[in-house]
């Protein structure tokens, strides 16, 4: 599905939105002072001075908060600027003790970029970066202490974030959906935000539109603002987007403003309306100079970059042949790829990719382990397809395997040894199970004999069963029909 | 022998190194004068004891010959400047109580040279005026008095309390802030030596900030030498400030008596506005024959866009200043008039906590930044801020140094009426001064002589940017030939 | 150009101060005055002339990615006129 298509009885409509996502970028100590980033502290004791907004105190810019900027921005395949400014934003607002915020406005650190997306029913998406800059947090206001008043915890004053700001490019909840997913799979990778939209550290903006099929340009936008987590993004746009429609078609205008997206029934409602509240009085930061970059430190930058996603999943099609939907799967959380690659060195990487995809996941799912935890090395899964491979196991008793591996976390080839699960190869020992399974069951020989073909199937299951699950089904088959052609 | 408060900084350093007096002797003079000396209101806050406390440790230095650069000086100190453990209040009544719990890194830097600090002088509110008026703790009072006539008069703006302190010697010299002229025109008005250095040579870190891009701290002295020696310990690059310069800091004294023979020293054709006060263009004049006569070539210079560099100014430094002062919110510090809710606070707060002319200028400052107005305002005084800039950096082309007056008046009655009724009545005082601020430039006042009604008029020095060499090299050699007479 | 009582209104709701009705028409002259005053400006032909923030013509300089500050809890709060179990309190926050 690719376009979100609003049909109403005269006309189609069409959705348009972009999105403004503020990631937190992932530093040791503050964008503008030397106070830790560490989240969880009591309440005002990750500030200094300057994140107190004391008279006097003036910001010192981090050169971490430039350096991952930079590689997100080169993730987003976007133009990184050398020269960039940093500028005042001026409201009053309790978080923000400054009175003001400082931002990049005209001449943000990195400009146009895009990232490629894949729906579900495989098409291919190119969404536009139109920008990233960076700019401080605010700090916390704490409205459930007392009924009559508010406390204020300044420990995420001027912890640094990347506002990332796309081209109006989605055209339905799914593609938003799909690129949040993407966004925070980038930025995971470069270990640039940890991309945690339950906790905060990635915050959403949504702004929506319609416009009738075939209509040029756009219609008036609204914005939601820090919608927290992708299910509320999607859900945001699709009712908005209704919104926006009934509006029209009841003859009404929709207005510019600011709505707050309220999860529990997910619709939003007005916070404030543009012409009144805020006139942000932008103008360039005195405090700070500009910022240059040189060509070496990019590159330098360029150089230690991590192979993102994209070009991880195209080498794990070509090189591992594997199928694209796995890759993409497997490639969307860059721990998952390393496991994925060492298990799959040196053997056949399909059937690594098959196990993972199905057991392994369904392992990790059912124990709501991260791949971190999980109790099964990539070496010894890696081991365990070995042995399916070399015919010391058959496939089904890997699964027996598999789940003592999950439990106890030993070696496959441990656990075959010590529990004899050692497939029987020896056509001797098989051929006396087989005479017994034909002996014992004289109605079902005559049925077979009598044409009901089918009931080999069940003659093999007997003989497996038998051999407690070691009988190599092959030769049981091979020997099962020679016996019973008799 | 004179009295201990009449010594320069220099002569008391001398007299501690001889041990003629100890630093405990000159603190407490200094002490004694400042406490008689209360009907200047150059102090807003006293603190003899801590001003005793270091020189207890100054005279253990001068002992055991560890002495520093500065040791056993008293001070006193602009309230714009943070000082630890001491209220600082940029006379505000918004910042009532505020006890900052760090130290500016010009303050440490006198501290770290043995300093002592007699306490926190007067000046106009968040360093806007040009008469120490708008404090909340009234004005302070100029120690010179016309012939005649009895009515006090304006110690000038903002630094009034440093300049009237450093007149009347109640301090052996001052901690001053120039954003517009705010050290030279009170020095001016005072009849005492004030420097405001290159924008980025001293440190803003811990100076509460009226306008960042062109707030500068520098000392207010009784000569030319105590400013060298002042600015000296005060310059610095600081990692705290990313906007101060990491240029090696010369040792200014060295300047001090050097020839200036061959210096060219340009004249600006467009500060001679009509209607000038005939008796500031004579001591222009005067200042302009001494250099000569000291084999200075006089060079005809032009700064064309002088005549908008008032209007550049009260666009620029309004605007930062709006958004300098968000901060005073009742919430972290100061003053706090309640409210139903927060922005009712906030409200009540800063209408209660901000004076006139403070108000007057954030809101000045909001329109000029506000969406429609920024580009016809803000933008095109940013423009005309290069052509004045441009202007200088053309015209010392021509010359090392600029001659000019520091301002078009001598001091004026406290209250005057059309200074009161019309706020660009006061705002013209900084005519031949704002300039210097927009293009981030070090100029001095240094006194020449006394009007008619004999009251100081200054001479203003205008360098190169980091180029305060030349201007204490210039300023020793006027202030030989004017061999003015302080106040006391 | 010219500043309305809407202006001058406006102007004071951003900047959080409060002006009293029959000061209005006051400060729109005066501001009026001061902004005819500015409109000087307008002579000087600025065309192709690049706006200057800040006559420091060098770049920022960057800081290291240390922790060297906070964990001064005390310090933070000490001048504040209201404080509650570590956090500044403030009369209720209203959207």
């Amino acid at each position: 599905m690719a376009a979100m298509i609003i049909e109403t009885e005269n006309n189609k409509w069409e959705v348009i939105c972009g999105l403004e996502i503020h990631c937190q970028i992932i530093s040791e100590s503050k964008m503008y002072s030397g106070a830790s980033t560490e989240f969880g502290a009591e309440p005002n004791t990750h500030v200094s001075f300057v994140d107190a907004a004391m008279p006097g105190m003036l910001p010192v810019l981090n050169e971490q908060c430039v350096r991952q900027a930079v590689k997100t921005g080169l993730g987003l395949n976007a133009k990184i600027n050398k020269y960039s400014e940093f500028s005042r934003k001026n409201y009053f607002y309790a978080d923000l003790p400054q009175g003001y915020q400082i931002t990049q406005f005209q001449h943000p650190i990195v400009g146009e970029g895009y990232v490629d997306i894949t729906l579900e029913d495989g098409t291919a998406r190119r969404i536009g970066i139109e920008r990233l800059h960076i700019e401080q947090d605010a700090g916390k206001s704490i409205h459930d202490i007392d009924p009559c008043m508010s406390f204020i915890d300044l420990n995420r004053s001027g912890v640094g974030l990347m506002e990332i700001v796309t081209k109006p490019d989605f055209r339905s909840p799914e593609e938003a959906g799909e690129f949040l997913k993407k966004l925070r799979s980038i930025v995971r990778y470069l270990g640039t935000c940890d991309g945690n939209m339950d906790e905060g550290s990635m915050r959403c903006d949504v702004n929506v539109s319609v416009r009738k099929i075939g209509e040029g340009g756009y219609r008036t936008r609204t914005e939601m603002k820090n919608v927290n987590s992708m299910r509320f993004v999607m859900q945001a746009i699709e009712n908005e987007a209704k919104r926006h429609v009934e509006v029209y078609e009841t003859g009404g205008e929709i207005e510019q403003e600011t709505r707050q997206f309220d999860p529990s029934t997910g619709k939003s409602k007005v916070m404030r309306k543009k012409e009144f509240a805020h006139d942000y009085r932008y103008f360039p930061e005195p405090d700070l100079l500009p910022l240059m970059l040189s060509d070496e430190y990019i590159d330098g930058i360029k150089k230690d970059m991590v192979e993102l996603p994209d070009a991880k999943r195209e080498r794990f099609v070509r090189d591992l042949g594997i199928t694209e939907y796995d890759a993409r799967i497997l490639c969307e959380n860059r721990e998952v790829a390393d496991f994925f690659e060492t298990a799959a060195k040196g053997r056949d990487a399909k059937k690594v990719a098959n196990w993972m995809m199905g057991d392994f996941f369904a392992m990790l799912n059912k124990n709501a382990l991260r791949i971190s935890e999980s109790p099964i090395s990539p070496e010894n899964l890696g081991m365990l397809v070995d042995l399916i491979a070399k015919e010391v196991i058959s496939g089904k008793i890997a699964k027996d395997v598999f789940e003592i591996m999950s439990e106890t976390g030993e070696a496959p080839d441990k656990i075959v040894e010590e529990k004899g699960l050692k497939q029987v190869t020896d056509t001797g020992a098989i051929e006396a199970i087989v005479d017994e399974v034909i002996a014992s069951s004289p109605e079902n020989v005559a049925s077979y004999k009598a044409g009901k073909a089918n009931l080999l199937g069940w003659f093999v299951g007997q003989v497996i069963k038998k051999s407690q699950g070691k009988a190599n089904p092959a030769i049981v088959n091979k020997l099962l029909s020679e016996k019973l052609a008799k | 022998m004179a009295k201990l408060t009449d010594l320069t900084i220099a002569q008391s350093l001398d007299g501690l190194k001889k041990k003629e007096f100890s630093a405990t002797e000159l603190n407490t003079a200094y002490i004694e004068a400042m406490e008689n000396g209360r009907s200047y209101n150059a102090y807003v806050m006293e603190t003899p004891e801590k001003a005793l406390e270091q020189a207890k440790v100054s005279d253990e230095r001068y002992q055991n010959g560890t002495a520093r650069a500065l040791e056993g000086i008293p001070l006193g100190i602009k309230d714009l400047f943070c000082t630890k453990g001491i209220r600082t209040t940029a006379c505000s009544h918004i910042l009532d109580g505020f006890v900052p719990p760090y130290e500016s890194t010009v303050t440490s830097n006198l501290l770290n040279a043995g300093a002592s600090f007699l306490g926190k002088l007067n000046m106009d509110e968040f360093a806007m005026g040009g008469s120490n008026e708008t404090s909340y703790y009234g004005p302070a009072v100029n120690p010179w008095k016309a012939k005649n006539d009895d009515r006090p008069l304006v110690a000038g703006g903002s630094s009034g309390g440093s300049a009237a302190a450093v007149a009347a010697n109640l301090c052996a010299g001052a901690l001053g802030t120039d954003t517009g002229g705010s050290i030279r025109q009170p020095s001016a008005y005072c009849g005492v030596a004030g420097i405001k250095p290159t924008y980025g040579r001293c440190s803003r870190y811990g100076i509460i900030a009226f306008a960042s891009s062109l707030d500068q701290a520098g000392p207010v002295a009784k000569d030319v030498r105590d400013c060298a020696l002042l600015l000296k310990t005060m310059s610095g690059h600081d990692a705290k400030d990313a906007t101060s310069a990491d240029i090696a800091v010369p040792d200014f004294e060295a300047f001090l008596g050097q020839d200036i023979k061959g210096l060219k020293v340009g004249i600006p054709r467009e500060y001679k506005v009509d209607g000038m006060n005939p008796e500031v263009v004579k001591y222009w004049e005067k200042g302009t024959e001494m250099l000569k006569a000291r084999g200075a070539e006089i060079v005809d210079i032009s700064l064309p866009h002088t005549k908008y560099a008032l209007a550049v100014y009260y666009i620029i430094a309004p605007a930062e200043a709006s958004s300098n002062l968000a901060r005073y919110d009742g919430v972290r510090y100061g003053l706090r008039v309640d409210g139903e809710h927060l922005d009712e606070m906030y409200v009540n707060t800063r209408t209660e906590g901000f004076g006139k002319e403070v108000k007057r200028r954030i809101m000045i400052g909001t329109y000029v930044l506000s969406a429609g107005y920024y580009d016809a305002y803000y933008l095109k005084a940013q423009k005309v801020r290069r052509l004045i800039r441009d202007d200088f950096h053309r015209a010392f082309e021509k010359c090392d140094i600029i001659l000019t007056p520091t301002t078009p008046t001598p001091a004026f009655p406290i209250g005057d009426k059309s200074m009161q009724e019309n706020p660009l009545t006061m705002w013209l005082n900084d005519v031949f001064t704002v300039s210097v601020n927009l293009a981030g430039l070090p100029a001095m006042s240094l006194p020449v002589g006394l009007s008619e009604s004999g009251l100081p008029l200054g001479l203003q020095l205008i360098g190169k940017a980091f180029d305060e060499g030349t201007i204490f090299k210039t300023a020793s050699a006027l202030e030989e030939d004017a061999a003015f007479k302080g106040a006391k | 150009m010219t500043i309305s009582a809407e202006d001058v209104k406006k102007v004071a709701f951003l900047s959080r101060l409060k002006i009293e009705e029959d000061k209005v028409a006051a400060t729109e002259e005066e501001f009026n005055k001061i902004l005819n005053w500015i409109d000087e400006l307008n002579e000087v032909d600025t065309n192709g002339v690049e706006p200057l923030a800040s006559v420091n013509e060098n770049f920022i300089a960057l800081r290291r990615d240390e922790v060297t500050d906070g964990n001064i809890q005390e310090e933070i709060l000490q001048n504040a006129p209201l404080k509650e179990y570590g956090y500044f309190a403030v009369p209720k926050v209203v959207e």
